[in-house]
């Protein structure tokens, strides 16, 4: 999926919490006017069913979205299966040759929305057009009716144990790009433990962030996977899809999983634009069969990557795909998925370390500042879903990234710590196993140590509520 | 105006209590399978989040998805099921219920639901069986007894094969077991919808297993609700080894019967009588 909402927008001026009830009215009335379908229609819709990420697959099989997710589009146990075999059920109408001629695994996903991002102690003009100094710290906030961008999956078998998946994705303002492609192979030798895959794909993270429940501005990435010291020039982020090749293996349940990858050092960009090393990542999680609690999943996972701090220039432009002087990087942790009946917890942990070239920022064949020395943190998070009905979740999630060793000495210890708070519900009103429309409303807010103008911390946050409909 | 809103709450509430009445009513079923007990209420919820849309919400066969899918989804209403321990014409166990879900059926819509927990699926048993009043008033039949499967030998698969001809096999499944038979254009199910036999030659999994133990029970019980009867009553015990060996000849994989079979007719291929009607020869 694509970034959703990687910045603030400019927005209507008008009360926000107006235009929140002119939504929620606009809703229920039509939601309301739509009931009047036949009965078999509605009785399932209402009561029953919910949407997944990619209903060309509930098309293909006439299985209900709830069968491969716990609320859309989080994956559960069976969907973890079914992704595992390469988008395969096993009971041998994989093969394209069983569908309808006609039929065309496309999906469409888009979240039309009404949003409130707020920043606190942000450095303004003193008189606005006048440019500063003199500054002044104030609150800056945007609102207004939006879009998200647009996915447009299209994924399916091109033969047994031969599978693809395509996403062009756009922000949203429409420009496109490749969010994934790619080309697996499954049960290679007959072996379910040998299956490969090669383009560019979603890291094998036991917590998805590809699959969350969380849209808005703040909450909708996870800060573990993005967060980066103050002044560091790597851009590496967990959460992004990376371009490469993926061994991995499972057993028959997928209790058991395991995946080996590796991948160009360019974040997932295409071009070649820093260099052409390579990142190896790895994880392994296990899952048990709790009775009545559900399937319980751990697992560890781990990212040994390097980035070019210089490149070669033309005329001191730098010449892309030219990068060398590659420093190292890790990201190390485990993670978690645990249920309690209807009551998911998603625990991870995170240890991280940038080389020092690349936490300040400095070219290998240059001197670096006194004091410089790797940057090192931790981070983690706890996710909570309480699944009402399988049409209707509660989420939570508390955040948090701790600086161990900053990247040059004496700077204060606590510069860019991060808490972050993030709760939403999703309401799934219309659902059927070939599109769905959830509700989503989610409250977010992000406190940063220490980057605020003129000192302190800096609260950002979100209010968002959308239309969130995939067909 | 108030009137007509009044008689509407009267209605749904009257609705609402009947519908608490049956639901207490199903959750009182309950599967037990290997120390795992089942309960219909819990298992109420599972099947709605992953079967309702083919087997629909009164378990009849008729979801939201099962005009599109062939073989239709299973009517538990009629509590009558292909794939049992238990002899034809009787329930099957609960272990058969759940090992048919966690296999799920080939060359179906049906896929294996191994990942769901054992507890999940023993659930999803339990409500199964409140769909049918024939829980409630019949016990499951006992599982057929198995001989210990006899070594694999020559006379065996000949023996089978002999079997597959006298016992009229290849009218259905054809003289190669391609399903393929004179019969197969006009067989039907119980509830008249068409039905084709199995093709030996399409791969290693039968719909009620994988193993010949799987493929002695299902001839042994017959699949209740299709053509294929229960030829418990017609051949021993052990003759269903003989006729699973020869069986086991036609898949196309590299399995013990096919190798014997093969060496064996290497030579004595011209001593073979062909299968099918007298004077076909097939």
């Amino acid at each position: 999926m694509s970034r959703w909402f990687p910045q603030a927008v400019r927005g209507a001026r008008s009360s926000w919490w107006v235009s929140a009830a002119v939504t929620v009215v606009s809703l229920s009335v039509a939601l309301a006017l739509s009931g009047g379908r036949s009965k078999a229609y509605t009785a399932y819709s209402l009561a029953v069913h919910k949407t997944k990420a990619i209903p060309a697959f509930a098309r293909k099989y006439g299985l209900p979205c709830s069968a491969c997710h716990t609320a859309w589009p989080e994956l559960n146990a069976f969907g973890q299966a079914f992704r595992d075999r390469g988008y395969q059920l096993g009971n041998d109408r994989d093969s394209p040759i069983w569908q309808n001629p006609s039929y065309i695994p496309v999906t469409f996903r888009i979240t039309p929305n009404w949003h409130r991002e707020g920043a606190t102690k942000q450095r303004l003009d003193a008189v606005p057009g006048v440019a500063g100094p003199p500054f002044v710290s104030g609150t800056v906030t945007q609102s207004g009716f939006d879009l998200s961008g647009m996915d447009l999956w299209t994924a399916g078998t091109i033969y047994k144990d031969i599978s693809f998946v395509l996403l062009p994705s756009s922000d949203n303002t429409g420009a496109f790009h490749f969010e994934s492609a790619f080309v697996r192979f499954d049960n290679l030798g007959h072996n379910r433990w040998l299956n490969l895959k090669a383009g560019k794909f979603e890291l094998d993270n036991l917590v998805s962030e590809k699959r969350f429940l969380f849209l808005s501005g703040q909450g909708g990435i996870y800060q573990a996977y993005h967060f980066l010291p103050g002044g560091d020039m790597n851009d590496f982020g967990m959460g992004d899809n990376q371009l490469g090749a993926e061994l991995s293996g499972h057993s028959e349940n997928s209790y058991t999983r395991y995946g080996v990858a590796v991948l160009s050092s360019t974040d997932g960009a295409v071009n070649l634009p820093a260099n052409q090393g390579y990142d190896t990542y790895f994880t392994v999680s296990q899952a048990i069969d709790a009775g009545k609690l559900g399937v319980e999943r751990v697992g560890a996972y781990g990212y040994f990557g390097r980035r070019p701090t210089y490149f070669q220039t033309d005329s001191g432009v730098p010449i892309p795909g030219t990068g060398t002087g590659n420093k190292p990087f890790y990201r190390i942790g485990v993670a978690g998925d645990f249920f309690f009946g209807d009551f998911e917890l998603l625990p991870l942990y995170m240890h991280a370390s940038d080389d020092k070239y690349l936490a300040t920022s400095t070219p290998a064949n240059a001197t670096l500042p006194a004091g410089a020395q790797n940057a090192v943190w931790n981070a983690s998070f706890l996710e909570a879903h309480y699944y009402v009905s399988p049409q209707l979740v509660f989420t939570g999630r508390f955040e948090t990234v701790r600086m161990s060793q900053q990247a040059v000495s004496g700077t204060p210890g606590d510069l860019g710590n991060v808490d972050a708070y993030s709760g939403g519900v999703r309401w799934y009103p219309i659902m059927f196993s070939r599109a769905g429309l959830s509700w989503h409303t989610e409250v977010s807010a992000v406190r940063t140590r220490g980057a605020a103008f003129p000192t302190g911390d800096v609260w950002t946050s979100s209010v968002f509520t959308g239309l969130d409909f995939d067909f | 105006m108030r009137l007509h809103a009044r008689g509407v709450a009267l209605v749904s509430s009257l609705g609402v209590l009947l519908a608490a009445g049956g639901t207490t009513v199903g959750s009182a079923q309950e599967s037990h399978i290997d120390g795992v007990t089942g309960h219909a209420a819990a298992g109420k919820k599972v099947y709605r989040r992953y079967c309702i849309l083919c087997h629909g919400p009164d378990g009849d066969g008729t979801g939201e998805n099962a005009m599109w899918i062939d073989p239709k989804p299973r009517d538990f209403t009629l509590a009558v099921f292909k794939c049992r321990s238990t002899p034809t014409g009787t329930l099957p166990t609960d272990e058969d219920l759940l090992n048919a879900m966690s296999r799920g059926f080939v060359t179906t819509n049906m896929p294996p639901w191994l990942p769901l927990s054992r507890q999940n699926r023993a659930d999803v048993v339990a409500y199964i069986k409140t769909f049918s009043p024939k829980w409630k008033t019949r016990t499951a039949g006992t599982p057929i007894a198995i001989p210990p499967e006899p070594a694999l030998t020559i006379e065996s698969i000949l023996h089978g094969r002999e079997l597959f001809q006298k016992m009229e096999c290849w009218k259905c499944h054809g003289a190669k077991g391609h399903g393929d038979g004179p019969s197969a254009a006009t067989l039907t199910d119980n509830k008249d919808l068409p039905i084709r036999p199995y093709d030996f030659s399409s791969g290693s999994r039968f719909k009620c297993g994988v193993t010949n133990r799987d493929l002695y029970k299902i001839f042994m019980t017959g699949l209740d609700g299709t053509p294929m009867p229960s030829f418990a009553d017609d051949i021993k015990p052990a003759e269903g080894w003989d006729l699973v060996h020869f069986l086991r000849t036609l898949q196309p994989l590299s399995t013990p019967e096919l190798a014997t079979w093969n060496a064996w007719l290497a030579t004595h291929a011209q001593e073979l009588k062909p299968i099918g009607p007298p004077g076909s020869g097939q």
